[in-house]
């Protein structure tokens, strides 16, 4: 854990240390053009809140619900060679019944429309 | 005493050498691309700055430096700042975490006892876990931009970088679990170890149990590292840049160097997983190993040297990856963004989940 935290720490300061440095190297000429949001050409119409389409919040939603499953079959991955002779049959079977409950799940959102993108 | 710090100085070398590879890595990349794309599209690419162009990377670093520190009017200046700096973060911690070659044990030498040199930054336990979860950090880098910068583009692109992430890493860690399945570990060493030998007089490597594993995941690594075909986040004829329009300068270079790091992380775990991580076919590290030992009298040279020959290995494996990457890139069209969910979430999703049960039942039917 505490090598994860210094290395994490290393490139903090790498990336921020040189940012900071670098900023006196460049030249600098603000304007008020400069600084608006780009925009093709034109003068920037609409803000940053702009209205987002629901299917992302959609996607994040699945995705965490997915991802939560995911996770659960790695301990079961992890254990599944070893106890292959023993209890190898019902290993499977059980997986078996939480991937039939996942997959309904997918198909039921396919159906749903959940994955349809205009 | 002094074993401590001694353990603690070569630990902190091995992890600021490996970031400064990555880091050193990225420029060459750059030239593989940018020369690559050239020799792809019958051109040449940049070939006057020194010898076959390779100084022009020297050149592009000083513009790089030397351009206006810039924030937008409106944007929210610690995000915009912040953002940059955390896309290097995932490649860098996966990186450290990835076994280059076999460890150089070395002899007793004065008081010092023999000690044994990983060629890893760390020995993370749960391998495997630690890289996927650590390299999904990458989605709040992107999102930082996107909404820092305050411009609509670039929220868009981060949107849409964001969603296609979250998307392909379910495929991506269901793939996965195929190869824990067939080596019952999570650490990144032991299943190289594992891939050791011959088998059916081919090496005995992971794409011979997963080829199906092996497409998708890498097809998924390519969405995972916004390659094309998948760089939605960035689709230039309507989006500008995707997220990264408002940036300039350095912290452009910084997101460079997160992306290609991003690709370095894919394609070894590519190695690690399907084709035997720094194994050599048809000779293992312990005949290597006998054979320098006959020719050099100390054995921490023969076991330096079986180290070198491996970490070669790896590094030509991972290579070869990371020219498909770009090979990729300069072949295929870019994808519709509704092509790339029913991708992803129709196609990839279902075929990883059959890709498990295919392995689990063939293991249960081989074996049991």
């Amino acid at each position: 854990m505490l090598p994860v935290l210094i290395l994490g720490a290393l490139v903090i300061l790498f990336g921020g240390g040189l940012i900071f440095l670098v900023s006196f190297l460049g030249p600098s000429k603000p304007s008020a053009e400069k600084s608006m949001p780009y925009e093709c050409g034109l003068v920037g119409v609409e803000k940053r809140d702009t209205k987002v389409s629901v299917k992302y919040y959609l996607v994040a939603i699945l995705f965490i619900l997915f991802d939560i499953e995911v996770i659960f079959m790695y301990p079961w991955a992890i254990i599944y060679k070893s106890n292959l002779a023993e209890a190898g049959t019902f290993l499977f079977i059980e997986m078996m019944f939480f991937m039939a409950i996942l997959i309904f799940g997918l198909f039921y959102i396919w159906k749903a429309g959940a994955l349809d993108w205009e | 005493m002094g074993g401590d710090a001694f353990e603690v100085t070569v630990n902190l070398v091995k992890m600021a050498v490996i970031f400064l590879m990555m880091v050193q890595m990225v420029p060459i990349l750059v030239w593989a691309e940018r020369r690559g794309s050239a020799f792809i599209q019958n051109r040449f690419g940049p070939n006057r700055v020194g010898p076959l162009g390779l100084t022009q990377l020297l050149a592009d670093a000083v513009k790089f430096i030397m351009k206006e520190e810039f924030v937008p009017g409106k944007a929210t200046a610690l995000l915009f700042y912040a953002a940059p700096v955390v896309a290097l973060i995932p490649a860098a911690l996966s990186l450290a975490a990835i076994p280059y070659s076999v460890p150089v044990h070395v002899e007793a030498f004065g008081e010092y006892g023999p000690y044994v040199f990983n060629i890893q930054g760390y020995e993370a336990g749960l391998g495997i876990l630690f890289i996927l979860s650590v390299s999904s950090l990458g989605a709040y880098s992107i999102l930082m931009a996107g909404y820092g910068s305050a411009n609509k583009y670039s929220l868009m692109g981060a949107l849409r970088a964001s969603a296609q992430m979250v998307s392909y890493e379910l495929a991506l860690s269901l793939s996965v679990i195929g190869v824990v399945l067939i080596y019952g570990t999570l650490n990144l060493s032991e299943i190289i170890k594992l891939q050791e030998g011959v088998k059916f007089g081919l090496p005995n490597w992971g794409i011979l149990y997963q080829p199906l594993g092996f497409v998708l995941f890498f097809s998924c690594a390519f969405a995972e590292c916004n390659r094309l075909p998948f760089d939605l986040s960035e689709a230039e004829g309507e989006l500008v840049a995707g997220f990264h329009t408002e940036y300039g300068g350095f912290k452009m270079l910084l997101f460079f160097m997160g992306e290609y790091g991003h690709m370095m992380v894919a394609s070894c775990l590519a190695t690690i997983f399907y084709f035997g991580g720094y194994n050599i076919p048809y000779c293992t590290p312990t005949e290597v190993l006998q054979i320098l030992e006959t020719k050099f009298a100390s054995s921490t040279v023969a076991s330096l040297l079986t180290s070198l020959v491996f970490l070669i290995s790896f590094l030509i494996k991972v290579g070869f990856f990371l020219w498909l990457f770009i090979w990729v890139r300069w072949t295929l069209p870019r994808f519709r963004y509704d092509q790339l969910m029913n991708l992803g979430w129709k196609k990839m999703l279902p075929w990883s989940l059959f890709n498990l049960i295919l392995t689990a039942a063939a293991m249960l039917i081989l074996k049991g």
